[in-house]
Formats: C-alpha cells, structure tokens, sequence
C-alpha cells in the first residue's frame, strides 16, 4: 500500500532523508520512530505528495507519487504535526469544509457519522478554539477520515495529550486497525508504538532498522528467562551455564536470568536441571526489553558511528 | 470553480467574524461615502456661489464648461473624493487577505488544506475572491449610494451627469477591480514572510503610497485627474497585475509554503 525506493530529499546542503526505502502492506501500522530532526514529517509530506522529492520513487495506495498526486490525496488521510483548525468556525463547519475540498458525496452524513463515532456530536455547534486539547485531536482525526481514506498518516497522534486523551486516541487507532486501515503513524512515544504497530521503522535520516517489535528485541538481545527462585540465584548459575544451549547466565539476588533461543523448547530442561540441582522455583517468565531500550540502543550506535566518521 | 467557492465561502464564514475586519469591510465604505456627500449638502445650502473661476485651478475650470459658479465648485469638490473610490479596492483585500493568509499560516491550517485534492491555483483564486469581492462590491455599492446622494443633495444636474461621465465609470469599475488585484497579490507577497496579520496588513498598505501621491498631488494641483490619466493607469496596472500575480503565485506553491513559510 506504500512503498518507498531510495526517497531522498535535500534543503540545499541540509540531508534531511537519506535514500529511504520500505514497503508498507495493506493493513498494517506502520511505526516510524526517531528524534526530532530526524526527517520523519518531512518523509510522510513527501509520501503524501506535499513536497517533492529530491530523487527516487515512491507509491501510495497503487499511486505514483509526483505523477498522481490528486489520486494520492484523495486516498489518504494525513493528522499532521500541528493539527490546525479553524477555531472561530465550529466543529461543523470545520469539517464540511474539508469534506468538500475531498469531494466527499455526502458531506453532512458523514460529517455526523464521524463526529458521533467521536464523541463530539454535542458540541458541534460550538467554535473549535472552544475545545480541549484531546477534543481537538479527535475532530483532527475526525477530519482525517472524512474521505474515507485507504492510507492514513499520523503525525504524533498523541502528542500533548492527557493520559485519558491519548488512551481515547489509541484506542480509536485500534479500533482502525481492526478495520483494516493502513496506517503510517509517527510517534515519540515507544509503548504506544509496542503496543499498536505491527512493524516498526527507527529512522535518524537513514533507515536504521525495520521490523516487527519483537524481531528487534531478539536481533539486539536475544531472549531471555528470569527464574525467581527461593535461594540466591548465585548458586545455581554454575549448573545453568553447563547446559549446551545456554548463551549467558546473570543472577541478580534470587533472580536467575538466562539466555536461550527457544525458551518454548528449552524452559522445559531448565527448569528439570534446576529443580534436581535443589532449587525452588517461584516463577518464571521472560524478559521483555523494552522498544525503548531498542530505539536507544539503534540511534546511539548511530550517533557514534557518525561521530567516528567525522574524527 | 466549485472549490474556489468553497475556499472563498470558509474565508468570509472565519474573517468577518474578526470585528476589526468586519470593521474595515462595513464601516470604511460608509464613511469615505458618506464624507463627500457631507461636504455637498453643506455646499449646497450655502447658496449661489457665483463666479468661482479664481478659486478652482483653471484645468478644471475648462471641464465645467456650462456648469454654474455653485454646480462648478460642487463639482470640483467631490472630485477630490474621486480617488477614495480607489482607495476603497486598495484597502480592503488588503486587510482581509491578510487575516486570511497569515492567520492560516499562525494556526497551521494550511498543511491540512494543501494535502486534500485541490490545486494550489484554485486555493490562491479561492484566497483572491474572498478579498477582491466585498472589495468591488463595496466601491460598487459606495459608488451607487454616492451617486444618489449627489442626485439628491446637488445644487443643480450638471454635477450628477458630470460624476457618471467616463472619468468616474472607469474609475470605478475598470481601475477599481484592478486595483484589488494588486493589492491581494501584494498582501499574498508579504503574508508569506509575516507572522503576525496586523504587521501583514500595516506592511501591504504600502501599496497605497502611490495612491496617496496623486492624492497629494491633486490637492496642490500639480496633478490633475482625467480620464487620459486614469486610462494610461488602467493600462499600466494590467501590467503591473500580471507581474505581481506570477509572483504571487510562485509564493503560494505547496512546498514553497510549507518550508518557507515560517
């Protein structure tokens, strides 16, 4: 539904996106995580056939972008950066202007439709500077949807907002990722981006990484089992690190932190090795790193490899 | 064509809500109209003037030809007026166009606008109506009322069929909608460098100096208005608005708005 094949663009000698490509399938959200200045807003205008781009290629919902431009705006639905409104026009008329421009058949249906399924048919007549801010953001998503787009880009969707707001909003996103919508969505905030994407992008004006969560987690630290024991976890370390497949062993106080390809396959044998070596075992999990600990890790290790470059 | 009613109908539903526009909109015509129509009832009840050659300048002595001494000075007072008439085109786009762009640009609302299917010339067009058209209408109209109140408060016919001669027609119908349009395209111009609309609107009334120097001008009597003049000014202002539309327009590109515009 979007792809992207070495998309590039320049400010004069400002790089702002370097060579991008990725492919997003149908369906599926998309996360496109990085730093501010990292060149995320300047990629969804270009894929959204705001701006042009300095070479390469990309496609939105079967559209070549810079060739079928009208076509690509008809087809998706941007909630930009800083979702401006109209705020001496009510929520209405907000909305009934932009359905218009996106040439929606039956403006005042679907302006009610989505202004109900929001939660702001009560204050529709009211000026949007009136609003809060998650208010606000539910009448920009509101407008973003009026077309019915098959692609939607957001840009920090929750961005500012209080925890009730933002659940609201993610929530709604779910909710859009249940119907099927292709979402591209950009986002500081790493749970949200753990939690809804099916893929995620760590960019800083070059891709860094792209997949799944959890693919990212395995590819830096492999996986993980903590067994809480009743004993010091020190005095089984010995017995753990014996077995073949285990790659590292840690203990932390009664916590036993172990290193395995398979846990699914593998628990099983460690959990016999130590109950016969006389441990009582508490419980056991796996360790989830988090996306954050992922990111970090991606745009430090950049940062020094730039850093090396220029020394 | 629909979508430039669309753009126009929105600006005029957010701009008059501001009461400053609304403002300069309503209360500017009736005052420029209502100035001269002052002035020739106060002349008119002042009573037969006489022989009124020595103090009126001898060009426009010539044009009244077989006016009376009252109709001539009448006449030759609410010519000066001629140029309000032109400065109500000027002022107005100006001041709506203004809050229009700029406010766009403090709100962020222009993104979301050029990312829906509408051509960037139809946005600007869109723009463009929404501050020529209360413009025209309202020099239309201040001009209508003002010939009516002549008709009514004039010493004599003479002066009414003399403020509807070509002079004033072109004036007012030809170079008024001219004047709009470079005026727009400068308020266009200098909102995309403005981020506040009052510095926008104080900046693009610079476009009124040349205005206010035939203004000048004509009250000392070194310039004197006729409809030679105010042709040639026709002529040049169809010029001087294409060049200032193509520069406008290059302004008002998608990318040059969004990162260029700060």
């Amino acid at each position: 539904m979007i792809e992207a094949q070495e998309l590039t663009k320049s400010f004069g000698d400002n790089l702002a996106v370097d060579r991008l490509s990725l492919k997003v399938e149908e369906g599926e959200v998309f996360g496109f995580l990085g730093p501010n200045g990292a060149g995320k807003t300047t990629t969804i205008r270009m894929l959204t056939a705001l701006i042009k781009p300095t070479s390469g290629r990309s496609n939105v919902a079967g559209y070549e972008v810079g060739q079928q431009d009208d076509q690509i705006r008809r087809n998706a639905g941007i909630l930009t950066e800083a979702p401006g409104l109209y705020e001496r026009l009510s929520a209405t008329r907000n909305l009934e202007f932009f359905a218009q421009l996106y040439e929606v058949e039956d403006v005042k249906g679907q302006v009610e439709r989505y202004l109900r399924m929001l939660g702001l048919w009560e204050r529709r007549h009211e000026p949007a500077g009136t609003f809060s801010k998650g208010m606000r953001q539910k009448l920009v998503i509101a407008r973003a949807l009026l077309h019915e787009p098959k692609v939607l880009f957001l840009d920090e969707p929750t961005s500012g907002l209080d925890p009730e707001a933002a659940k609201l909003v993610r929530d709604f996103i779910g909710g859009l990722k249940r119907e099927g919508r292709t979402i591209f969505m950009c986002t500081h905030n790493l749970a949200e981006a753990d939690h809804l994407c099916d893929r995620i992008g760590v960019f800083n004006t070059k891709l860094l990484a792209l997949d799944t969560p959890s693919a990212l987690r395995r590819q830096l630290y492999g996986r993980s089992v903590v067994f809480h024991l009743a004993q010091d976890g020190s005095r089984f370390s010995g017995v753990v690190e014996k077995i073949p497949f285990v790659q590292e062993v840690n203990y932390v106080d009664n916590k036993l932190v172990v290193n395995v390809d398979k846990p699914e396959d593998q628990n099983p044998i460690l959990v016999r090795a130590l109950v016969e070596a006389g441990a009582d075992i508490q419980f056991v999990g796996e360790v989830r790193r988090s996306l954050e600990d992922v990111y970090l890790h991606l745009v430090k290790n950049e940062e020094e490899k730039e850093n090396t470059l220029h020394n | 064509m629909k979508k430039i009613w669309v753009i126009a109908r929105k600006e005029w539903a957010e701009v008059f809500k501001n009461r400053f526009v609304l403002f300069t909109v309503a209360f500017l015509p009736i005052i420029l109209t209502a100035l001269p129509l002052i002035i020739l009832g106060v002349t008119g009840s002042s009573g037969e003037m006489g022989d009124v050659s020595d103090e009126i300048p001898s060009e426009f002595v010539q044009l009244c030809n077989n006016l009376d001494g009252s109709e001539c000075m009448q006449y030759f007072l609410v010519s000066q007026f001629l140029l309000l008439f032109m400065l109500l085109p000027l002022a107005i786009p100006v001041t709506i166009a203004s809050y229009s762009i700029v406010g766009e640009k403090t709100t962020h609302t222009l993104e979301p606008v050029l990312a829906t299917p509408i051509k960037t010339i139809e946005l600007l067009a869109g723009k463009a109506l929404a501050a020529v058209l209360p413009a025209v209408i309202a020099t239309w109209g201040g001009f209508l009322i003002f010939v009516v109140g002549v008709l009514f408060l004039s010493v004599g016919p003479g002066v009414v069929d003399r403020i509807i001669d070509p002079l004033w027609l072109i004036t007012t119908f030809v170079l008024g909608p001219l004047l709009s349009i470079a005026s727009v395209s400068v308020a266009v111009m200098v909102s995309s460098r403005a981020n506040d609309p009052r510095v926008a609107e104080q900046l693009s009334m610079l476009v009124m100096i040349p205005l206010l120097g035939l203004f000048f001008g004509q009250v000392m009597g070194l310039i004197f208005i006729n409809e030679t003049l105010v042709l040639w000014m026709a002529l040049v202002l169809v010029v001087v608005d294409a060049g200032l539309i193509f520069f406008a327009t290059q302004l008002f590109q998608r990318e040059t708005i969004l990162t260029r515009w700060k």
